[in-house]
């Protein structure tokens, strides 16, 4: 796969602020896409991935304060209590955050399992919540997003990175 | 631009964020399920919300539009349908109007309350969460359009839920199968009342606290029984599925199939709010007994 190990010494160009927008409200619209029954059980949380892969890539601007307000959104366009995703996507945010120097180190597929322990913590925060606020315990595809989430990972990222791919012709004329 | 390197700005230190965080998100969780005051902040962002919402949803219409224009070869055939099935509806209205002057005559005589009849607006299912203990599916119709929380969601057959939140185009119905939610309703065979409730699970209610030896079998049509002023009498909610009748408890486990089916379709009505219960009149209650006379207005006779 190409984008399975991308040289490491290729550097990057500098990400547009208006991408990191662009591609946090494209994530949200995915997230509130309108499914049916098998989609919707292996539906990932694409919002929370995209967070975390500008999380990774670009702690300085992406963060914890955008981290809590796109949780927030979330959970108005879930109809879920207000704070339950914003919670989550914090602790996420945290973990991406606090590891982001050696996950930048990694190739996209080998993150991508750390990514799915990032995503199961998320879900299990969830979880929680819900297991306080009195409902039962979920049957066992409640926990699919985040392996499909894993799945994708390589996928997404390497969608994300493609715009800060250095162009060649000007590498050539540098 | 920035006088100081990023490098040196880091601001709080990352526990101290997560901390912040934590801690802010669980106040807002805390007042949203105890104390109900972020109404307006939830009503605001979903300002915000709400295009993305109507945008997720255009490749669904698109669908449908591209669906209705290739079905229009087969329209013939379901006009026809349609036709026999509106001539046996027709036959069967005919009746019903008939029984409805003859039940407004009957209860004129017995100088009862009349039926409320009510209204509906149609609202499509706008996202259904993704979360499996989520009960909820928002519409596309909000207190713009005159929806107010309270009123009362159905489908072609029976009763999908609530409208517990509004906000200007949108608002969230809370399904029956939610574990909080609760409908009083009345067994059609023989009129038994009861209150059936969600269990969070999909396609599965259950009556509480029904004792083992009460009249119920398998099969049973409930329908809403209307005492609450919140239901409209007489719609399906559910048929029972199961019955387990163990000595040794003092309860029986009685589980239902709801009657609506949520997850067949995309269109749903939103009922029009009943008028509020009658007020007793004054004689009911002598104002000595001014406590008891509050409960029972309360509880809403009809």
């Amino acid at each position: 796969m190409a984008f399975a190990d991308h040289p490491r010494e290729e550097i990057l160009r500098p990400v547009r602020g208006s991408f990191i927008l662009l591609s946090l409200v494209a994530s949200i619209l995915l997230s509130l896409a309108p499914l049916t029954d098998v989609l919707h059980a292996l539906w990932p949380d694409f919002a929370a991935m995209t967070l975390l892969y500008w999380c990774i890539n670009q702690p300085q601007r992406v963060g914890m304060t955008s981290a809590f307000s796109m949780g927030l959104l979330m959970d108005v366009g879930n109809a879920a209590i207000f704070g339950q995703h914003a919670l989550a996507y914090s602790i996420m945010a945290f973990i991406a955050l606090l590891f982001h120097r050696r996950l930048h180190n990694f190739g996209l597929l080998q993150q991508a399992p750390q990514m799915g322990l990032i995503l199961l913590a998320g879900q299990s925060v969830m979880l929680l919540t819900w297991l306080l606020n009195g409902m039962d315990f979920p049957p066992w595809d409640f926990f699919l997003g985040s392996v499909t989430g894993t799945l994708l990972w390589p996928l997404l990222a390497s969608v994300l990175r493609a715009p800060q791919k250095p162009r060649r012709t000007e590498s050539n004329t540098l | 631009m920035e006088t100081t390197p990023q490098f040196f700005r880091q601001g709080p230190s990352l526990p101290a964020r997560l901390g912040f965080f934590v801690l802010l998100s669980l106040l807002l969780m805390v007042i949203d399920t105890r104390f109900k005051y972020l109404r307006e902040i939830r009503q605001a962002l979903s300002v915000i919300t709400y295009p993305l919402q109507r945008l997720a949803n255009v490749p669904v219409v698109v669908h449908d539009k591209v669906d209705d224009f290739f079905a229009s070869r087969h329209a013939a055939e379901e006009n026809a349908h349609l036709r026999r099935q509106r001539l046996a509806d027709r036959r069967q209205l005919q009746q019903l109007d008939a029984l409805k002057t003859e039940n407004a005559q009957l209860r004129k005589l017995l100088d009862a309350t009349q039926r409320v009849e009510n209204d509906a607006v149609m609202a499509e299912i706008l996202h259904v969460p993704h979360d499996p203990f989520n009960r909820k599916v928002i519409l596309d119709k909000g207190s713009r359009h005159g929806i107010k929380p309270g009123q009362v969601v159905v489908d072609d057959v029976g009763v999908v839920g609530q409208v517990t939140r509004d906000a200007p185009w949108l608002s969230e119905v809370t399904l029956i199968t939610d574990k909080d939610h609760s409908v009083p309703v009345q067994i059609v065979r023989n009129g038994l009342r009861s209150v059936v409730s969600g269990t969070g699970k999909d396609g599965t209610l259950e009556l509480r606290y029904v004792a083992v030896n009460t009249d119920i079998e398998e099969g049973d049509m409930l329908v809403t029984s209307g005492i609450d002023g919140v239901y409209p009498p007489g719609l399906p909610v559910a048929t029972v599925s199961k019955i387990e009748r163990n000595p040794s408890y003092v309860f029986a486990r009685v589980t239902c199939a709801p009657a609506a089916n949520v997850g067949h379709h995309r269109q749903l009505l939103i009922l029009s709010m009943l008028t509020p219960a009658m007020e007793n009149p004054a004689e009911a209650f002598p104002s000595d007994s001014q406590p008891e006379g509050r409960k029972r207005k309360e509880v809403g006779v009809r």
